[in-house]
């Protein structure tokens, strides 16, 4: 059964195109992950299918309500947790929990509250107010408010942005065993690698507003081709000449000092690579399997790092026309 | 229906009990209506004679001071908006399956409240240092006015706070309107005797209805009649109650 259904949404900020016509849908017990730089339309795709912005044009449901038109039936199926934090840090934990679960109308709160702060493994801090607890702390609440109402359906928007190392970790395991316990199908939005790949059933890569690729993380980087050679070198342009006319090679790619090769069976072909290149200086050259780093550099030419730059650059030059 | 209050009161709820969690704010709000009544009370209660009313200066000035309270209690409520942008727990609110207005109403009724037992707490400073006590039903009709101009000015604030983003700017904009609006209220002076100009802003300023309305329910006897108090308090109250509910479903996010 599919849970999201998007149908050609767009929403434009006056001449910002910042979701382009994207078609996706999401099936019951799915973990869906967005992955994509900064101003890439992660936020926004996701701020339209929790109602709070309106779509410029293009159709989207969550459990087979509207939006648009059925605002209050999508709210009462989803489960939000913002990039920003939204908690109350003048009320205590429960407090924070006890509030959310009267505005959804809830009559038998305290259970549901012990169960869900247990899980988060809050349940020693209950009467704690909000302030004192550390930023993997807060996070972790949420995710348990944002559970309270018990929706089929959790949104996370960043949820492991700012934290350290261990805690990301620990919020990991969480969201997979409520995904597994709980059968929450959870769609978030990430910038890193890592969470995509090891969180998601499916990935859809998007940038500028658009979806790019969309498939299973292993899908999506066999589809690159087989693992990849990557030489670093003084004069890629070189480099990329003489290698281009080799007839095994799926795909070759030059940028900012490095040429990589997609190749079937990699390791068996360097030698015949560095013979290719004798009266070339080379730097260094390596063997790599492919990571969503690379699938995002062959279908977008950059990397997340450089595209992101580049997003800030835009938004910066966008704020600056639109004064 | 049920489903109507119960958001309405969760965010009631929510001021109420942040309310209470304040304890230095409920103190440190009650000095300048204390000030007030002992200092200016006391101090003009021999040099002025109230005309037509056979009551003390202090007695004459105590449902003006409990109005005043009332009135920065109910208008500051708002900021709790502003800082709801601000750590984004409106977000929470607005993304929950409840209609803005009812989101509105509760925080409306939360402001009133608060702003309401702070003018208790003057009434009774106000008992305690001599004012003469009042019917049963005089301090009913008075509670009824106090709830009334609770929930008018938080409304006026709520409609401000939609438009602001942060809280020192709708401090500013709060005090340059609260200041015209208590001292025109006629609170501290007879309404008869004032030139027209005076009386002519006096009129029109709401809050002369409310501090009328208390003093009818206080002293037994007040300028304006309290039918025609109630009717332009309440006029008052619904017209602020849609500006502040239009602006509120306007807000962005």
């Amino acid at each position: 059964m599919e849970l999201i259904q998007v149908e050609q949404l767009t929403k434009k900020f006056d001449d910002l195109v910042a979701v382009d016509h994207i078609d996706f849908s999401i099936a019951q017990g799915e973990i869906f992950g967005f992955l994509g730089p900064n101003g890439a339309g992660k936020t926004t795709t996701l701020s339209i299918l929790s109602t709070l912005l309106k779509p410029t044009s293009g159709k989207a449901y969550v459990n087979g309500f509207d939006v648009e038109s059925q605002k209050s039936q999508v709210r009462r199926s989803i489960g939000v947790v913002f990039q920003d934090p939204t908690l109350d840090e003048e009320l205590t934990a429960r407090e924070n929990m006890d509030i959310h679960g009267r505005l959804y109308g809830m009559k038998q709160r305290r259970e549901k509250i012990d169960e869900l702060l247990t899980l988060v493994e809050l349940d020693q801090r209950k009467n704690q107010l909000v302030k004192q607890f550390s930023g993997g702390m807060k996070r972790r609440l949420e995710i348990a408010r944002g559970l309270m109402h018990e929706p089929s359906i959790l949104f996370l928007d960043e949820p492991t942005l700012g934290l350290d190392p261990q805690t990301r970790n620990h919020l990991w395991d969480y969201i997979r065993d409520l995904n597994q316990r709980k059968g929450v199908t959870i769609i978030l939005t990430t910038h890193y690698m890592d969470e995509a790949e090891k969180l998601s059933n499916r990935i859809a890569i998007i940038d500028h507003g658009k979806i790019i690729a969309m498939d299973t993380p292993k899908a999506l980087k066999e589809q690159i081709g087989g693992s990849m050679i990557r030489i670093e070198s003084p004069d890629t342009g070189l480099v990329a000449d003489r290698l281009s006319t080799l007839p095994w090679l799926t795909k070759i790619n030059a940028h900012n000092g490095f040429v990589d090769l997609n190749v079937q069976q990699a390791e068996k072909r360097i030698a015949q690579v560095i013979k290719a290149l004798n009266d070339i200086t080379i730097d260094s050259v390596a063997l790599q399997t492919p990571t969503l780093e690379d699938v995002f550099l062959s279908y977008t030419g950059r990397t997340i790092r450089e595209q992101e730059a580049s997003a800030k650059d835009r938004m910066r030059q966008h704020r600056k026309t639109s004064r | 229906m049920m489903k109507a209050l119960s958001a309405i009161y969760t965010i009631w709820y929510r001021n109420v009990l942040k309310y209470f969690r304040m304890k230095s704010r409920i103190i440190g709000s009650l000095g300048m209506p204390f000030f007030f009544l002992v200092i200016i009370g006391f101090g003009l209660n021999s040099a002025i004679q109230v005309p037509g009313m056979q009551v003390d200066y202090v007695e004459f000035i105590a449902p003006g001071i409990i109005a005043m309270s009332i009135l920065f209690s109910s208008m500051f409520s708002g900021v709790q908006l502003v800082i709801d942008k601000q750590i984004g727990f409106l977000k929470e609110t607005l993304v929950a399956p409840v209609p803005r207005l009812h989101l509105m109403i509760g925080q409306a009724l939360g402001g009133a409240t608060t702003a309401l037992m702070q003018g208790i707490l003057v009434m009774i400073i106000a008992l305690f240092i001599g004012v003469n006590v009042p019917g049963i039903t005089g301090i009913l009709i008075s509670l009824l006015f106090m709830f009334l101009i609770g929930l008018a000015f938080t409304s006026v604030g709520i409609a401000f706070a939609s438009r602001m983003e942060d809280t020192h700017g709708f401090q500013l904009i709060v005090n340059f309107v609260l200041f015209p609006v208590f001292f025109l209220s006629g609170a501290l002076f007879p309404l008869d005797r004032i030139p027209d100009w005076l009386s002519f802003l006096t009129y029109i300023d709401p809050l002369t209805y409310g501090v009328e309305g208390i003093r009818y329910g206080m002293l037994g006897v007040s300028q304006i009649s309290p039918v025609l108090s109630f009717t332009a308090l309440g006029g008052f109250l619904v017209a602020m109650l849609l500006l502040g509910s239009f602006l509120f479903n306007k807000i962005k996010i």
